[in-house]
Order: structure tokens, then C-alpha cells, then sequence
């Protein structure tokens, strides 16, 4: 799908406009109503009792001639006050509760038992019972529906307080010497409002309700006083004969309901929105300039990538752009890494490859090729291309492994539905592939589930799947950055040996220079959705061209450092997915950039055999590196 | 300037025991690396050191019980991730200032914006959220918090490891300098050793709760005495170097639990040790001690075996 801006839908306003007319009205009538209808609502007139609807009493009269629509507006006041001051109740005695539950630790046990149970019994249940309990009238419903409601503050209070305390930044506060209650008040309170703020304005929708079903039953408000659950309560023995006196509190008390039902959800819709709207402007998507055509045209390459563009389009039209221009082929039984800080682009160049990319996102090319299959236009064929001769390998060992399935049953899949084999035959190949991967007492670990496994046996599991297709590439992205360095040590020591010995292609993904300078042949540098520089690994590492380069290799630190120097560093950050700069996207930090810089986007072009460097003044000189003065702090 | 002493440090967590009885010394101005895989002890010992998790064993600051919240002050602890050690809603002024006591107002303010220029910052930054920094500033921010507690002791746990490489080299500086110029005792807890190396004067190697070598960076990095020491320098990748393809030190087994209780706990990996020697039984019968007996010890049996020096440029 490509990206379409979209205007506010009508749903929305639908949505977002009415409860809000709808909670001004309420408002208005609470204020206003008995001054102006009051009298209506009170005069008694014993020649109009009991009148049906008619022109003169919409809704008609009561058994003392007062008219019912007036005294259902003069309702309003008691009705929606009385649901407000029982959710404030609720509130107040849950949240205390809950912040008590979750952050005691002796009061914590016993208060949430005490929650538990209370919470499983149902909220009007609870309000009838304590009504009785605390009496009847309007003091007594709305301390009962104030109880009844306490339960369910104190569960989404304990909850959302359970996971804030844990946070380091209140961590950080105990640290610095501050007590309890400057923690509650100054860091606890004001990052669980916005839900407890939400989920009280839809308790107010349920108060009415609650209050009214009390009314109602006669537990509530007593006469001469009444609000929408009493006159309902009046009116519904002579539903049959003026339907007006029953049909009118109850529109108000439907009515009621769904607004503050409506505003909540409309509210948290807009918390949500706001969270996710960043900071920056609309970005345009514009034209990709064309860059040069890496070297060669590609033929027999694994993976063939032009002009590769990824846009994902947020839902309220605008477009970010995390890979801007990527260009570059892998040969059979190539290793290339591609390197990058955190958010340049280089994982979802894989995923790209990997077909991985889902809506919202949305993947261009000029060409994008694995083996014989388009990846532009994919079908079946493509889909079983891929599912036999490519393997990946995530970040997270676990996320590639099912928790409900067994460890063997991932391993037998790829060979089970892509090369049809027998299942025992898939079965003997798993356990090679197990043992392949330095895994011990392999039929063991093919009846277990991931949970079972450490860390590092995972990724080693990941890589034995990928062992049991056909792979021609492994897509390994950032494979052991959640691992300890032994453990990196062993799975890269394995990555190299599968490699040599199936021969397959390796895309390795890391923002470690060094590690992807221990596998690969050829370093592909990403800056910002761009490649900026392209090498074999030691010419890359000898002399890189683009200044980003090498601050990259300066500032990595490695063993033996001159202690008596500061380190090469590089302040400021990387243009975000949502930038458009007309101009290099690394000037604002390179030692080097000049006007040309700010204003002409350098292309990818060959600087010398097989290199490729994106920038105007490439270092051509071997040790030419920007040097730690003004860069540094 | 102010030392710290820590003896006999054990801390608990249910049934596991995460420390089991650390003790060290941070001369005053010294920096101490603690280093040692995810689950070795290392956070949580920092965790015990500033309050947030309870601990038995002594704990002393000069000489004076680090146990009460005043003391406590005294040490003071950066993060890792300073997405999530500041908070949110706070302005950078509201987070620096969390960390000082008795000034108010302009004054407070005043001093913020000093704390501020000395992490340099632009004190400019004191009115925007944490969101909307970059993860270097953030964490400036979150040293500037720390040092505004007049802390003897800072304790830095992994302050980089959220960091792009670009940008953790300008917090490394900041921190050298800082100790430099405040006299700061520091314990710098990292799993990258060539950036242990570069900012600390000793280093501590933990294994499965203990510390298992300890000596001066340069001993203890040039000449590794702990088979796991070694494990561990062999396994750094260095640029262009292809050392980690090699055979040199590589560890028994991919077994990652450290062994039960009885032996040494890392007899299952040690490329020295029974795993390897199975003639060795001292080591699953007997833990071994750590001796004390020179500036440089490591808790190994066959220890001294280990004279020839490796490390990455031996």
C-alpha cells in the first residue's frame, strides 16, 4: 500500500464530537436545570394527574399532575452529582488501596487477597449489599456504590503501581534519599493518572446506572428528593397506561451511561494518539535520487538490492521513512556485514529482504532479487524460494520459537514443508542439525520447549533451523547482542563453521564493527537509511573513506587504549526516520561537512576497486581520521 | 575523596543466593571495574550498595556504617538505561534537582544549572522532557541527578551499553573527567572489558556471585590468572584482529549454569579444569579459596599455572 493522507474520518468525529455535546448538556442541565424547570418539576396540579403524553407534558404527568420531563431535567442535578461524588469515593478508597497493596510489602499480601476476592464479585451486587449495610438514602447508596467500585481502583491502581515502582527512575529517588510518600506523590501518582483517570470517567457512566438501580429498588435517594432511579421507579407501575413516565428517566439514565462511556474511550483515544504523535513535521515522501548502480549488474548474485526504500505510513498520514536508498548485491557464499548505530536502517534492510516487512510499512525498489526469485512480486513460488534457501536468525533467540511448540517440531518444520521429507527422515536430520550446533544430549532438548533453554542455547537452536532447509543465505540479525561475550564467542565460531561447511551466503546485522569484522568479507556501513560506505573488510578497516567510518572504528573502544587520552567521540544523534535533509545526512555531526554538505545529497559512488563511499570529501589518505579536537567534549 | 570498604557481602533472593560473600576495597579517587557475565552478581552488588536490595555483610564509607538513609547519600548509583531512570513527566530541571537537598527556588535553579554545564549540557535544556533528548544527553542528565547529591561514591552500571558507540565515548570522557576534577571514588560495572580497562585502576572479575580475580586493571588484563579470566579476554572482539575464530581459550562446554554447589563453579566450562582434565578432582570436590596473599589473586586451584601471558595484544 503506498502512502494516502487521510482527513479525520467521520467515525471519529462521530465519536469524539457527541460525547462531548453530550457531556456539555448534562453539565448545563446539572447547573441550570432546577432553576429553570424547578418549579415545573415541583408544581402540583391534581386536574393534570396522571396525564398521558400530550402537547402541553411531552412525557406527561405524575400522579400529583407534575410534569415528568421537567422533573426528569431537574434530575439530572442529583443524579449525575451523586455518580460523581460515589466514583470519587470508590476512587479515593481503591487507589489508597491499591498504591498500600503494591508498594508495602507486609500489608502488600493480605490487601491483595482482600482485592482478590472482593473483584469477583459483581460491582451491584456488592453496592446492594453495602447499601443495606450503610443505610438507606442518599448518603448511604452513594458510600455503597463508593465501596462497590473501591475493588476495581484498587486492582487497576495495584497493577499499574506495580509496574511504576519497579521502574529505576523511582529506584533512582530511593537512592536519593527520598522517603515514601514524595515517591507516591511526585513519581507514582502522576504516571498511573491518565488510565485511572480513564477508567474513573467510565466508572461515572456505571455510577449512574448503579445509583439508579439502588433508587430503583428503593434503596436509594428518599422522597421528597429524587433522582432518575426514583422516578423511574415511581412511573414503572403505570408503564402501560403513560408510557412517558417510565420511557423518560430511562432515556436520561441510557443516555447518561453511554456518554460517560463514550468521553472515556474517546479520551483514552486521544492519550493514545498523543503518546504516538511525535514531535517532528509531516515529511513528503519525494522521488528517490537516483544513485549509481552498485558495480556489475547483479547476474548470479544471492541477493540483488536497488534503490531498496521502506516507508511506513502512521494513521494519521504521515510518513516516516526508516531505509532511504540501499543498493548493494551478495555473490554465493559471500559474508557481508552491515553495521549501524541503532536506527539506520540496517535490520529492516534484512527484514526487507526477509519479506518481513508488514503494514504499515511499505517496501520500494528499483529491484529486489533473492536467487531467481522477484521479491517485488511475490507468489507462491517466491514464498517457497524463500522458505527453503534463506534462514534467519533474530535478536532475541526466543522470539524466533514458539512457546507452546516443541523445540523439534520448529526444527522438523522447514523440511517437513518445504522439501517434503518424511517425518522421521526430518527427525534424523534435526538431531544432526542439533548436534551440528554443539548442543548436548540433542534427543532431549527435541522434546523440550524454549523455556527450557538458555540464552544461548536458543540462538543455537535458531541456527540449527536454519540448517534444516537449503539455506544459500543466512540472515543473521544482531545474533548475539543479548549474549555474554564467551557465548558471542561460540556462536560466532559456529556461524563460521555452518558457513564453511554449507557454504551458504551470510548477511550478518550488528552495530559492532568488531564482531562483524571477525565473519565478514565486505562491510556495508549504514548511516541514517543510507550505506555510506561499502568495503572489503580490511581495506574498510584500513582506510575508511566516510568520515562516519571512521569515527565509528575510532571511538569503538578496544584493548589498550592510552589512558592519558580522552576517546574519539561524535555528540549529537542521528537524523530520525522522519527527517527529510535536502543535503548529506551526516553534515550536522561530520568535522568535514562544508555548505556543499548542507545543501547536495553525495551520492554512492565507487571511489576505488569494489568501494563505494556516500560523501564529498571523502579521507582518501590511510590514518586520516578527524581528529578528537572539537569532536570530543 | 573517600574510600570504600566492602566485606563479606551476600545478598539473597528467596532461595537463590545472587552474592555470595564479596568483599573489596575502593581506595578514595580510585575507579574499580566490576566485571563477570549477565547473572555473575555484578548488578546486584551496586543494588546493595545503594539500599535497593537487601543485603547482610559489612558495607563502610571511611570507616562509617553505610547502613542509614543519610549515609546512603553517599553513594549514589547511573543507571543503565536512562529511558527508564528518569522519569517521563519530569522536566531535566525537575530530575537534576530530585537530587538536592536544602535549597529551594533560585537557588536550587542556580545550582542546577551548574550541575547541568558541568555533565556539559546546555543549560538551556533544563526546561525539555527526557523524551525528547538524545540517549547521551539523557544520560548526562542522569549523572548530573547523581552528582547533586554531593556523592563520595558514584557506581556506574553499564552507562553505555544503551548507547551508540559515537556517543558512548562522550559519556566515558564526561565520567573520567568528572572523576578527575570531583575526586570521585567510582565503581564502573561494564561486560565490555577494553572500555573496563580504559576508565578503572582495579578490576574485579565476578563468576556465578564471587569474585574470582582481583588485581590492578593491568595485572589482572595482562597477566589473567582465573581460567575464566581468560575465557573472558579471549572472547572480546577486537577490530580486524579474527581472534574470537581462533582456539585460543576456548571454553569447555556451551553449558552456561554455573555447577552446583561443592567444587568450583566453573568447572563445567573451564578449558583447564575436569572438563578438560578429568584427573582433576580437586576441582568438584573443592571450592576453591581465594588468596589473598598478593595485590593480584584469583580463586583458582591451578592458578599458577597460568604464567604465560594472553590477553588480546599477548
Amino acid at each position: 500500500m503506498t502512502a494516502a493522507f487521510r482527513g479525520p474520518r467521520p467515525g471519529r468525529l462521530l465519536s469524539g464530537g457527541v460525547p462531548l455535546l453530550l457531556i456539555l448538556l448534562f453539565v448545563f442541565l446539572s447547573v441550570a436545570g432546577p432553576s429553570i424547570w424547578g418549579e415545573a418539576a415541583s408544581a402540583s396540579n391534581v386536574a393534570e394527574a396522571n396525564q398521558s403524553i400530550s402537547a402541553a407534558h411531552w412525557m406527561g404527568t405524575d400522579d400529583l399532575g407534575r410534569d415528568i420531563l421537567a422533573r426528569t431535567l431537574v434530575a439530572t442535578r442529583n443524579s449525575l452529582v451523586l455518580a460523581v461524588v460515589a466514583t470519587i469515593v470508590g476512587g479515593c478508597v481503591g487507589i489508597g488501596l491499591g498504591l498500600l497493596s503494591a508498594m508495602s510489602r507486609r500489608l502488600g499480601r493480605a490487601l491483595g487477597a482482600l482485592i482478590n476476592v472482593l473483584i469477583a464479585f459483581p460491582a451491584l451486587l456488592l453496592a446492594i449489599f453495602f447499601a443495606v449495610l450503610f443505610g438507606i438514602g442518599s448518603v448511604g447508596s452513594v458510600l455503597a456504590v463508593g465501596a462497590s467500585f473501591a475493588p476495581g481502583f484498587a486492582r487497576i491502581t495495584q497493577t499499574l503501581t506495580a509496574s511504576v515502582v519497579s521502574k529505576e527512575y523511582v529506584e533512582a529517588s530511593r537512592v536519593l534519599g527520598r522517603g515514601p510518600i514524595y515517591r507516591t506523590f511526585r513519581h507514582i501518582l502522576p504516571n498511573i493518572a491518565e488510565p485511572v483517570v480513564l477508567y474513573s470517567t467510565i466508572h461515572i457512566g456505571t455510577a449512574v446506572l448503579a445509583l439508579s438501580g439502588l433508587s430503583f429498588l428503593g434503596l436509594g435517594v428518599q422522597p421528597p428528593v429524587y433522582d432518575w432511579g426514583r422516578l423511574l421507579n415511581d412511573g414503572l407501575t403505570r408503564i402501560y397506561v403513560t408510557p412517558g413516565v417510565a420511557i423518560a428517566p430511562s432515556i436520561a439514565i441510557v443516555l447518561a451511561g453511554l456518554t460517560f462511556n463514550l468521553a472515556g474511550e474517546r479520551l483514552s483515544d486521544l492519550i493514545a494518539g498523543r503518546r504516538s504523535a511525535p514531535s517532528a513535521r509531516r515529511s513528503q515522501p519525494r522521488p528517490a535520487e537516483p544513485a549509481p548502480d552498485p558495480a556489475g549488474d547483479g547476474g548470479g548474485a544471492l541477493v540483488d538490492v536497488r534503490h531498496l526504500r521502506v516507508t511506513y505510513a502512521s494513521a494519521d498520514g504521515r510518513v516516516t521513512t526508516p531505509v532511504r536508498d540501499v543498493s548493494f548485491t551478495l555473490a554465493p557464499k559471500e559474508r557481508v556485514g552491515i553495521v549501524g548505530e541503532s536506527g539506520s536502517g540496517k535490520s529492516l534492510t534484512a527484514a526487507a529482504i526477509a519479506q518481513l516487512i508488514e503494514e504499515p510499512g511499505h517496501v520500494e525498489a528499483e529491484r529486489l532479487r533473492f536467487m531467481d526469485a522477484d521479491l517485488l512480486t511475490p507468489d507462491d513460488s517466491t514464498r517457497h524460494v524463500l522458505g527453503r534457501n534463506m534462514a534467519m536468525v533474530f535478536q532475541d533467540p526466543g522470539e524466533a520459537l514458539n512457546p507452546a511448540i516443541k523445540i523439534g517440531t520448529h526444527l522438523i518444520e522447514p523440511a517437513v514443508i518445504h522439501l517434503r521429507e518424511s517425518k522421521p527422515d526430518a527427525k534424523r536430520k534435526a538431531l544432526d542439525a542439533l548436534r551440528a550446533v554443539a548442543i548436548t544430549d540433542p534427543a532431549r532438548r527435541f522434546e523440550q520447549h524454549r523455556h527450557e533453554l538458555s540464552g544461548g542455547m536458543k540462538q543455537r537452536v535458531g541456527i540449527a533451523i536454519g540448517l534444516m532447509g537449503e539455506a544459500r543465505l543466512l540472515i543473521a540479525d544482531e545474533p548475539t547482542t543479548a549474549l555474554d561475550v564467551t557465548v558471542q564467542r561460540q556462536i560466532l565460531r559456529l556461524v563460521d563453521r555452518l558457513g564453511a561447511r554449507t557454504e551458504a551466503g551470510l548477511l550478518f546485522i550488528s552495530h559492532d564493527i568488531a564482531v562483524v569484522s571477525e565473519l565478514c568479507d565486505r562491510i556495508i556501513v549504514m548511516y541514517a537509511g543510507f550505506i555510506v560506505e561499502e568495503a572489503a573488510t580490511a581495506d574498510l578497516l584500513e582506510s575508511p573513506a566516510h568520515p562516519y567510518t571512521s569515527v565509528l572504528l575510532a571511538a569503538s573502544p578496544r584493548m589498550g587504549l592510552d589512558k592519558s587520552r580522552p576517546l574519539v567521540a561524535i555528540d549529537g544523534r542521528m537524523p530520525g526516520p522522519d527527517a527529510d535533509l535536502p543535503g548529506c545526512y551526516f553534515a550536522a555531526r561530520c568535522p568535514r561537512a562544508d555548505a556543499t554538505c548542507l545543501s547536495d545529497r553525495p551520492p554512492l559512488r565507487e571511489l576505488a576497486d569494489g568501494r563505494r563511499a556516500a560523501c564529498w570529501h571523502p579521507l582518501t589518505e590511510p590514518g586520516d581520521v578527524p581528529t578528537s579536537e572539537g569532536a570530543t567534549i | 575523596m573517600a574510600a570504600l570498604s566492602v566485606g563479606d557481602l551476600m545478598v539473597r533472593y528467596g532461595s537463590v543466593t545472587a552474592v555470595r560473600g564479596v568483599s573489596f576495597d575502593v581506595a578514595a579517587g580510585s575507579v574499580l571495574g566490576l566485571v563477570g557475565e549477565s547473572g555473575s552478581g555484578k548488578s546486584t552488588v551496586a543494588r546493595a550498595l545503594v539500599g535497593l536490595t537487601p543485603a547482610t555483610g559489612s558495607m563502610r564509607i571511611d570507616g562509617a556504617d553505610l547502613s542509614s538513609r543519610q549515609a546512603r547519600r553517599r553513594v549514589q548509583l547511573v543507571f543503565q538505561d536512562s529511558r527508564s531512570s528518569l522519569d517521563p513527566r519530569y522536566t531535566v530541571e525537575q530530575c537534576v534537582a530530585e537530587g538536592l537537598t536544602g535549597v529551594r527556588g533560585r537557588a536550587a535553579s542556580a545550582r542546577v544549572a551548574e550541575l547541568l554545564d558541568l555533565v556539559s549540557l546546555d543549560p538551556a535544556v533544563a526546561g525539555s522532557r527526557p523524551g525528547d533528548l538524545s540517549g547521551g544527553q539523557r544520560q548526562r542528565v542522569a549523572i548530573a541527578r547523581a552528582l547533586a547529591a554531593r556523592p563520595d561514591v558514584v557506581i556506574a552500571d553499564e552507562v553505555t551499553a544503551s548507547l551508540d558507540v559515537s556517543v558512548q565515548a562522550v559519556v566515558l570522557n564526561l565520567l573520567r573527567r568528572l572523576r578527575a576534577e570531583l575526586g570521585l571514588t567510582m565503581i564502573f560495572i561494564s561486560h565490555n572489558l577494553a572500555v573496563v580497562e580504559y576508565m578503572c585502576d582495579d578490576l574485579a572479575v565476578m563468576f556465578d556471585g564471587r569474585i574470582v580475580e582481583y588485581g590492578a586493571v593491568g595485572e589482572v588484563i595482562g597477566r589473567p590468572e582465573h581460567p575464566y579470566t581468560r575465557s573472558l579476554l579471549a572472547a572480546v572482539p577486537e577490530i580486524g584482529q579474527r581472534r574470537l575464530l581462533s582456539e585460543s581459550d576456548v571454553e569447555a562446554s556451551a553449558v552456561t549454569d554455573p555447577a552446583s554447589a561443592g567444587g568450583c563453579a566453573y568447572r563445567l566450562r573451564c578449558p583447564i579444569g575436569p572438563a578438560a582434565n578429568p584427573e582433576r578432582e580437586i576441582c568438584v570436590t573443592t571450592e576453591p579459596a581465594a588468596t589473598a596473599a598478593h595485590a593480584h589473586h584469583a580463586a583458582c586451584h591451578f592458578a599458577r599455572e597460568l604464567d604465560h601471558p594472553v590477553g588480546p595484544r599477548g
